[in-house]
């Protein structure tokens, strides 16, 4: 067991490395979140955030360490099995199922989750996920488009869908890989209240990656700082804010 | 030994013919996406078109000409502004099956406009034969490797050496990059659909005096220019010679050594081989999975 | 499932006319409207696989003889025909499962060619396989099934038998494409690593659904061999599988009435077009290109696309409340 984690520790990220060639990539994070935390992770481009998150997610092999979501190992483990366990993510790039509807994108992101694969085949449409993804769809207010094909939609409903979807299924961890990015600056505190909403509904734990500092200082518990590989601090918000090291790093010393 | 060294010398000519054909079908899909499963019928054409020049009495030569230029004004020029251009964007399978509409299309159109007849065709080289160290070789089956092997070699030395054939490379690896850096695309894919058109007259040239100028040829030299695309490598220009070479030589063993009835089946043996283990094709380099 | 009133009525007219057209309709031409029949249910097969989960198949008409071939060996041996049907469709799910594994290992249009590699491997196994297949001469007098000492022997009788058939494989396929099941083939070809982390199995759906697509491929091979009489390799031939695929693509992938469109513009199209006599190929072969080039979704692409425009616009006025979130 991993030395650093708390025994109720939702995700625990111990001493992972991960090089190419002589460049260090991740040199040695190690981190924890806890049930019903919003974990921020923070860092300049370059420093490391996104092959941490894709270290995570089984997506590469780290050179070393280990990751334990609940307790279990999950190093290795495919997309599928991942979210199996209840380790759901979104995409930074938008990744919807472009000639389904948004309905049917909602609920194909949870019902494979209920019944058995033959059982799924003689199943009602929705698998019983279908008053769930209306849910959703209220809460993310979609509701004018529901029946159109996601790919038809604009960039920032796109990716309100990917969000709902990962979600859907309400997964204990969720992976959410800049949330922001391409998104109406407008519509970002729109989209952080949301996602509190969701926090305080469902329950889950929540790591996020994101540039945008306001947003994630407004959102999350605690935040991971990275540079160049390495934690640099971790702290509340208000702790980041006031770090001279942190503040150092983003101004390029 | 001696009847082996013969079926070799002939399968490697007949195998640079089918790499001709095979190199434009992969130029085609670098440049612009298009796998052409018309390309058997882009042979057939300049032979018909050859034939329509030598019934009106021109010379082989002239014949050529002309059908070279009705190549690039159809199946370069016509082909892409009329089919490829419109059809951007509308999926790999859209623009397969138009391409399998042309094909009957063509087909159709020359067995009905034309005649459903073979037609024997003039060979550029004497049909004669010399001895070599006991083997017995023809002078067309040297013609046409010559012709093939310097066709294919110069147009190697055309896309590596010169800056419009880099241009073009750049094209089919990276279109966006490409245009950042000032390259004239569209000209590029055009030059691409020219060159296609040009190698599939001159492979009309070589192929039909042994094939016959017959509507449905295309079928059998289109399937040979694929299997020998996929062999060589779809995204690498060079494994076209590799694969057409390796077609031809295993088609004329197999015929003489394996029982006639799967004579083809050894070529699609290596195909299915190649697909399965190393689908890039013996020359080509991994491409990513794409979303 | 709940369908609409019109889709009812669509289809209570259009079962109503499978039943009353053969009577208007001399022998050749009823021979050429239970052929497609026969072809709608291997379209709906190959549309489950191209059209619905998205994958590159290009053996359809080798599947296609794989079932006819098997019947008709079988009951040259003595076996029933309601026991060869089954046997042939079962065989067929088999090597659809097969052939579904180089799926999972090559992706993108490598497929399609892997096929079609297949397709080819089959018909020199038809040609050349005597034995079993009768090579080039085919296999003769294949005698029309009857049951409980009703023959379908007549031509009329067996149009119904395959009436029957196709709308029992069109229900069945229409049910599976409503469960989740459809669903997750959208969900895979639509975007396969999207798929995948929200638990689609990809391996089981992708195996699946070659395997289903073929076995609908052999039901219409274990009905065209006693339609026909007489089986031989040319019509399981790569030209028949790219036909195939033309058929489902120009009717409309992933429609459920594509096929079923699709192959009527192959078969019966051409038979209507022979006035133009020698041309009527090239006729059919050049529409096939200004069609997909004027729409690539299909025929039935049409009506989608003059809603989805329209539905747009609509919601667009009300896009400033939806970006408001």
């Amino acid at each position: 067991m991993n030395a650093f984690a708390s025994k109720k520790s939702i995700l625990s990220v111990h001493d992972i490395k991960k090089s190419y060639g002589a460049i260090r990539a991740v040199d040695g994070v190690s981190f924890t979140v806890e049930p019903g935390e919003i974990l921020g992770v923070i860092g300049p481009n370059g420093s490391g955030k996104t092959t941490l998150f894709n270290s995570i997610l089984g997506q590469i092999k780290p050179d070393s360490g280990r990751v334990d979501f609940n307790g279990v190992d999950i190093s290795g483990k495919s997309p599928l099995e991942l979210s199996r366990l209840g380790v759901g993510r979104t995409f930074q790039n938008l990744q919807v199922f472009g000639k389904l509807s948004l309905r049917d994108n909602l609920i194909a992101a949870a019902q494979e989750f209920r019944g058995s694969f033959w059982g799924r085949m003689l199943a009602p449409s929705d698998n019983g996920v279908g008053q769930r993804a209306d849910e959703m769809i209220d809460l993310f207010r979609l509701g004018h488009v529901a029946d159109l094909p996601a790919g038809s939609l604009s960039y920032g409903q796109q990716k309100l869908v990917d969000i709902a979807m990962a979600f859907m299924p309400s997964p204990r961890l969720v992976l959410l890989d800049e949330p922001c990015a391409g998104v109406n600056p407008s519509l970002v505190d729109g989209l952080r209240d949301l996602l509190v909403q969701l926090n305080q509904r469902q329950g889950g734990s929540f790591v996020v990656i994101e540039h945008n500092m306001d947003f994630v200082m407004k959102l999350c518990h605690r935040i991971v700082c990275m540079v160049e590989g390495r934690v640099l601090a971790v702290g509340r918000p208000e702790e980041i804010q006031g770090n001279r090291a942190v503040l150092e790093a983003y101004l390029g010393n | 030994m001696t009847d082996f060294l013969q079926l070799l010398i002939s399968g490697i000519a007949t195998g640079s013919i089918y790499a001709m054909a095979a190199l434009g079908f992969t130029l085609l899909w670098q440049a612009s996406g298009t796998i052409n499963f018309a390309q058997g019928e882009f042979v057939m054409l300049p032979a018909f078109a050859m034939l329509i020049g030598l019934s009106v009495g021109l010379p082989l030569s002239f014949a050529f000409l002309v059908a070279v230029a009705v190549s690039v004004l159809v199946l370069g020029a016509g082909f892409k502004k009329l089919v490829v251009d419109p059809m951007r964007g509308s999926g790999v399978v859209a623009i397969v099956v138009a391409t399998l509409g042309l094909s009957i299309g063509l087909k159709s159109f020359v067995k009905a406009g034309y005649s459903a007849e073979p037609h024997p065709f003039p060979s550029v080289f004497s049909e004669e034969v010399f001895k070599l160290a006991g083997v017995t070789i023809s002078y067309s089956d040297v013609g046409a490797l010559i012709c093939a092997g310097l066709m294919v070699l110069g147009l190697q030395l055309f896309l590596n050496k010169t800056i419009t054939g880099r241009g073009m490379q750049a094209v089919a690896q990276n279109t966006f990059a490409a245009e950042a850096l000032g390259i004239n695309v569209k000209r590029m894919i055009f030059y691409t659909f020219a060159i296609n058109a040009i190698l599939v007259a001159v492979t009309a040239l070589l192929i039909t005096p042994t094939y016959l100028a017959k509507f449905d040829m295309g079928d059998n030299i289109g399937l040979k220019a694929f299997f020998a695309a996929i062999i060589g490598g779809f995204n690498n220009s060079r494994g076209a010679l590799l694969g057409g070479v390796l077609v031809g030589v295993l088609e004329n063993l197999a015929g003489a050594y394996i029982t006639p009835s799967y004579k083809d089946g050894v070529a699609l043996v290596l195909f299915l081989a190649v697909i399965l283990v190393k689908p890039d094709g013996l020359l080509g380099t991994p491409q990513e999975r794409k979303v | 499932m709940s369908l609409s009133k019109s889709h009812i009525a669509f289809l209570a007219a259009g079962l109503i006319a499978l039943l009353v057209l053969p009577t208007m309709l001399k022998t050749y031409g009823l021979y050429l409207l239970t052929l497609w029949l026969v072809y709608i249910i291997a379209a709906l097969g190959l549309n489950l696989t191209v059209g619905y989960a998205g994958l590159k198949s290009l053996c359809h008409a080798g599947f296609m003889g794989i079932g006819a071939y098997t019947v008709a060996i079988l009951m040259k041996a003595g076996v029933s025909f309601w026991f060869a049907m089954p046997g042939a469709i079962v065989l067929c799910f088999l090597f659809g499962l097969l052939i579904g594994f180089p799926a999972l290992r090559v992706q993108l249009h490598y497929l399609g060619f892997a096929t079609l590699g297949f397709n080819l491997l089959l018909m020199l196994f038809f040609r050349n396989e005597e034995w079993l297949t009768g090579g080039t001469f085919g296999i003769q007098n294949i005698k029309r099934p009857e049951l409980f000492g009703l023959s379908f022997s007549g031509n009329l009788a067996f149009y119904y038998l395959v009436v029957f058939l196709m709308v029992v494989s069109a229900a069945a396929l229409a049910y599976l494409l409503r469960s989740p099941w459809g669903r997750a083939f959208a969900a895979l070809r639509d975007n396969p690593i999207r798929a995948e982390s929200t638990g689609v199995n990809i391996t089981a759906y992708t195996l699946m659904s070659f395997a289903i697509g073929a076995a609908y491929a052999g039901l219409a091979g274990a009905l065209f061999a006693p339609l026909v009489n007489f089986i031989e390799p040319a019509p399981f031939g790569l030209a028949n599988s790219l036909l195939f695929l033309l058929m489902v693509v120009v009717g409309g992938s992933g429609r459920f009435y594509g096929p079923v469109l699709g192959s009527a513009i192959a078969l019966l199209l051409p038979e209507y077009l022979r006035f133009a006599k020698d041309w009527y190929l090239a006729v059919f072969g050049f529409a096939v290109v200004v069609m997909m080039i004027w729409l690539p979704g299909g025929l039935l692409s049409i009506k989608e696309r003059l809603q989805l425009s329209k539905a747009k616009r609509a919601a667009q006025t009300s896009d400033s409340k939806a970006e408001a979130l």
